[in-house]
């Protein structure tokens, strides 16, 4: 490759690095690393590049470099430049606004200890307001800062000054920022800076990925002809060590279902004692009050253990943070809230309880282990059933093997479109052929049609509407010379209100009281963090839950906060597994279904779940790798169908949605289904087995892709999921405002239902621009349906059918799961007439 | 493309009749609420134009909200025949929503004026409803036993009374999930209507604001489901 030539080049005569920098990095007795030179050779020439290199690998002081020497050298000179700089000289965006302090104090550090005169300071939302204007006219050196402060400072208009003067960005973490809607709204800003300054040099920090030239791509301005894409230079960062992975062994029974590893809390808590630092990763909150619960149930030599989750108060949080750094801890509960790079001292072991779900997610946990670069990081892996063990298996393999599954950067978000375009307007005037222009030449963007930029303009301004009636409330307005201008400033603070792509659930305080009390006293009483407003809306008073590290009873609501006191209650109300936050990745799921059909691999996995596979083949059959396993059974007084796609519960959500009204309209009478990461069962009061055998029921037409036609179509009409998924577009896209505390005490008492916009809209404007959007995301989203619509291309033909007499061993934990998840589906009506039947029920038996 | 349910809602239902004083009231899965004695049919918070109100501050909602709880209206009177219509306030949201509408939602409700007796009672939103659209305005009406009001009066009742005004709607959960749906509200002294409009948001019968209206605390829902209305007891509530 061209780039690769060019580095070479350059280090055939490795540049050493001017002083101060030589001398500091030889007082540390270091040697500047291969990949670090490389990039600065890179960027000193003006190149841009992306460095992907494993954690503790200087990754960070590498990007950080070409600037600090610039600096350096600028302030050294001493010569005032013709055109003094009113903005930063260096930009460094990172995903989290944690990271972002974080690597503040970590570039401070050398910046102290070479006595360079170079200012950093960080921007985020938690900056004060006061500090954030004066950075505007008095900008630091280096700002660093989130995707969403890039997006607001932007919109100011003075942006062009701001950012004219920008030499280098720093884009960190940009495997997880770019295939995220936050990922195409940067790729749109960072457009848009270098509009402003044209020779700004772009450095991307990645861990490893599945596709490089993507990643590559994204950090250069993409030509308008479509030719092959324009790729940044490509630095590779030394591999480390090979991690040391193991799968836990416990003498304990491996559950049939279930997420909660409590049966190896034992196991955990010895590992624990026999290492000096643990983190052990979690893949949901919920899961990690348990395992804090769990584990303190059992501490009897007292260890510091600590819990660390985003719903927890930032305060607490700080503290855990703190006394990680000081080595005051002996292990960590936490979920993806320490994901990313962030250096925590020194943790000599990562286990993950639960399967990792990806293996790249696996191997970038498995980093946070040992920063030091030179030794093995070792992981722990614990799965929380049967199933589990199998995916672990094929993630140790794939991690083993530096099989990466990483998600590609998102493309062509409309919903977020238009929230730039507003962006736009109020910074600047602009013409249409400028702006997308500018757009198409952002990576996210470049697929981006003339026609679609028209519409998302039109649905900025008035609503994007056929009818037009909306002309005289536009709020963006054509100039007689064809500038596009806002219509009134208040649009550009309603812009700054909204600005960004996370949509948070509504989350509530929760407020220690005491017992039987319904408001708070005064101030008084403790804050303890934050919980999902959709899960305190289940809780009736007197209900007790895990939040926080204790059993708390629910007391009631107080405006904007839950109030909750201590209880002793040995069984909490535990809080719903939230599953679907990472499905399966294709990936694992393909190397677990090989895994099923190759009974020599079993010989790695402990014997009871060799038996439970064996049992599998004698009742019924293991699949082959290609096929679908479909079994029907009796069980009570119902009758089952249970599949095994393994492509992850969300897209198996959507199958039992559909099959449901496949199979109502077949007369088979189903009654409901469950869905896990590896199977689905419906079951229904019609004999299936017998349907199928006399010809009634043809698995080959149930599972036929035409599912994805007008029966999904009906299914997205009333989908509840669905309208989530469209009350997120209208949000980003500007047409319903955020909800802010302080807002949110009426509420309940909504303006307007963003689910009676998706209905009326569905009915009048089915093309609309934001069911457009809506739909897109569902394709990946919440329904998975672009996952479901390859498994049911993938299975065509291949399916595998077995009737029965009763569950088979391989159906025991899907069908352990009926009763204990929540069905996230369409069954509302049957819930009403059941709340309805209930109460009837209980009124005959008081007569 | 899939028919809308909840624009074309059955007008059968299962269930229960309510009950007010001694007048029997059929709820109708639209929000309407249906008297076959004196065969009238009433709604409340028909919130015309509230779309259009909304794009004045730059929200640009779909502007079908006016035509969509029309076409609701008129399904109903379809399916009932009534001889009297009352729209029970706040029919139109604001002052200024009859030079917003669109000529053929003029033409629209004009025609069911013109067809059967209509009576608008007025309402906070519309202390003056347009006087072109035909039909009678008022500020209260008695129907047989019945008092029919925007706003529900609190404390102790005297007479049977029908209002809207609160917007209500009901919650519940089952298995892990939580179910909110416009509802009617009523202890057999007052019924509180569900409001009818296409844009119309609600308020939760369990909140402070209904206290007044049924002051011992307990009373009948009647939510409004996708296939039927469902009767359930104010204790069953979640707030």
């Amino acid at each position: 490759m061209r780039g690769d030539q060019l580095a070479m080049a350059d280090l055939f005569d490795p540049p050493t690095l001017p002083e101060p920098f030589t001398g500091w990095f030889r007082a540390r007795g270091w040697a500047p690393r291969d990949h670090q030179l490389e990039l600065w050779a890179h960027a000193r020439s003006g190149r841009s590049a992306l460095l992907i290199a494993p954690t503790g690998g200087g990754k960070t002081l590498a990007g950080f470099l070409p600037s600090l020497i610039e600096l350096a050298a600028e302030k050294a000179a001493d010569t005032k430049p013709e055109q003094p700089r009113r903005g930063p000289h260096t930009l460094y965006i990172s995903p989290l606004k944690a990271l972002a302090v974080d690597v503040a104090r970590n570039v401070e550090a050398p910046i102290a200890e070479m006595g360079l005169p170079i200012r950093v300071e960080t921007r985020t939302g938690d900056t004060p307001q006061s500090k954030r204007s004066r950075q505007k006219h008095n900008a630091p050196d280096i700002l660093m800062t989130t995707p969403e402060q890039i997006s607001l400072l932007l919109a100011y208009k003075d942006a062009e000054h701001f950012f004219a003067g920008v030499r280098f960005i720093i884009f960190d973490e940009l495997h997880a920022l770019s295939p995220s809607k936050r990922g195409a709204l940067l790729s749109l800003c960072l457009a848009r800076i270098l509009r402003h300054a044209p020779e700004a040099v772009r450095i991307g920090l990645s861990a490893t990925v599945a596709e490089p030239d993507r990643l590559r791509a994204w950090l250069m301005p993409q030509p308008q002809e479509r030719t092959a894409p324009a790729l940044a230079e490509f630095v590779l960062g030394q591999p480390g060590s090979k991690p040391e992975i193991s799968i836990l062994k416990s003498e304990e029974r491996i559950p049939w279902s279930g997420h909660t590893t409590r049966y190896a809390m034992s196991d955990v808590y010895r590992t624990i004692g026999e290492h000096k630092m643990v983190l052990i990763f979690v893949n949901t909150r919920s899961q990690a009050e348990l395992t804090f619960q769990g584990l303190w149930a059992i501490n009897e030599d007292d260890l510091p253990i600590a819990l660390h989750h985003g719903s927890l108060d930032v305060g607490q949080r700080r503290k855990v943070e703190n006394a990680m750094a000081q080595g005051k801890l002996r292990a960590v509960v936490c979920t993806s809230t320490l994901d990313l790079g962030i250096d925590w001292g020194d943790v000599d072991l990562v286990i993950t309880l639960g399967a990792p779900k990806g293996a790249s997610r696996l191997m970038q946990r498995i980093g946070r282990a040992n920063h030091r670069f030179d030794e093995p990081s070792t992981a722990l892996l614990v799965p929380s059933n049967r199933f589990e063990v199998l995916e672990c298996e094929a993630a140790k393999a794939a991690a083993e093997g530096n099989q990466q599954d990483t998600e590609p950067p998102t493309e062509l978000k409309l919903d977020v479109l238009a929230q730039h375009i507003l962006g736009m307007a109020c910074a600047d005037p602009f013409t249409a052929d400028a702006l997308f222009e500018e757009i198409r030449s952002a990576f996210a963007y470049r697929n981006l049609t003339r026609t679609q930029f028209d519409r998302a303009l039109q649905f900025v301004s008035t609503g994007g509407y056929a009818l037009k009636t909306y002309e005289r409330y536009a709020k963006l307005k054509q100039t007689p010379e064809g500038l596009w201008r806002l219509s009134h400033p208040r649009f550009a603070q309603q812009y700054r209100m909204n600005v960004g792509t996370i949509v948070e659930a509504a989350m509530l305080k929760v407020r220690l009281v005491s017992r039987g009390r319904r408001k708070p006293l005064g101030r008084g009483g403790k804050i303890l963090g934050e919980i999902e407003e959709s899960f305190i809306d289940q809780l009736a008073p007197g209900d007790t839950f895990l939040f926080a590290g204790q059993i708390l009873r629910f007391e009631g609501l107080n405006e904007l906060t839950a109030l909750a006191s201590r209880s002793n209650a040995e069984d909490p109300q535990i809080p719903a597994y939230m599953g679907g936050k990472f499905p399966l990745s294709t990936y694992l799921a393909d190397r677990v279904r090989s895994m099923l059909a190759t009974p020599n691999e079993w010989r790695r996995l402990p014997p009871q779940v060799r038996e439970w596979l064996t049992m599998q083949q004698i009742k019924s059959v293991l699949p082959k790798r290609e096929q679908m396993l479909v079994e029907t059974f009796p069980r009570g007084h119902k009758h089952y169908l249970v599949c095994y796609p393994f492509e992850g519960r969300l897209a198996h959500q959507t199958l039992g949605m559909l099959l449901t009204r496949r199979l109502e309209r077949l007369r088979a009478r189903p009654m409901g289904f469950v869905a896990s990461e590896y199977a689905m069962a419906i079951w229904g009061l019609r004999d299936l087995s017998l349907m199928i055998e006399s010809g009634k029921l043809s698995l080959a037409q149930l599972f036929e892709e035409d599912m994805l036609g007008d029966d999904l179509d009906a299914w997205l009409a009333e989908s509840s999921l669905m309208k989530r998924t469209f009350k997120n577009c209208a949000i980003i896209a500007g047409l319903i405002e955020r909800r802010y505390p302080g807002q949110e005490k009426s509420g309940r008492q909504v303006t307007f239902s963003s689910d009676l916009i998706y209905d009326v809209l569905r009915e009048h404007e089915p093309d609309h621009l934001l069911l457009q959007a809506a739909w897109d995301d569902a394709a990946t989203g919440l329904l998975d349906i672009r996952r479901l619509g390859g498994l049911l291309s993938r299975v065509k033909g291949k399916i595998v059918h077995r009737s029965l007499d009763q569950v088979s061993p391989l159906a025991v934990p899907v069908m352990l799961e009926i009763g204990k998840e929540p069905v996230h589906g369409e069954a509302d009506e049957s819930l009403l007439a059941e709340a309805e039947a209930m109460l009837a029920g209980e009124a005959m038996a008081r007569a | 493309m899939p028919e809308l349910k909840s624009q074309s809602p059955t007008p059968q239902s299962d269930a229960e009749v309510i009950t007010l004083g001694s007048t029997s009231l059929v709820p109708d899965l639209s929000g309407a609420v249906w008297l076959e004695d004196t065969r009238t049919l009433l709604v409340a918070d028909l919130h015309f134009e509230k779309g259009s109100a909304f794009a004045q501050r730059g929200v640009h909602l779909p502007p079908y909200d006016t035509g969509s709880t029309l076409a609701m209206l008129e399904q109903a009177v379809q399916r009932y025949q009534p001889d009297r219509i009352v729209s029970l306030g706040d029919s139109f949201h604001d002052d200024a929503s009859r030079e917003r509408m669109a000529d053929e939602d003029v033409a629209r409700i004009r025609a069911l004026t013109a067809r059967t007796e209509f009576v608008w009672i007025t309402g906070n939103h519309d202390t003056a409803p347009p006087d072109d659209l035909g039909g009678l305005i008022t500020g209260q009406l008695t129907v047989g036993e019945l008092t029919l009001q925007h706003e529900p009066t609190g404390g102790l009742s005297f007479f049977p009374e029908i209002s809207g005004h609160l917007h209500p709607v009901a919650a519940v959960s089952r298995r892990g999930r939580r179910i909110r749906r416009r509802c009617f509200a009523c202890d057999g002294a007052r019924l509180v209507m569900p409001a009818f409009g296409a844009y119309t948001g609600g308020l939760n019968v369990m909140s402070e604001a209904f206290y007044p209206v049924f002051p011992d605390g307990k009373f009948w829902v009647w939510m409004l489901g996708r296939d039927d209305v469902y009767k359930i007891h104010s204790r069953h509530l979640r707030p």
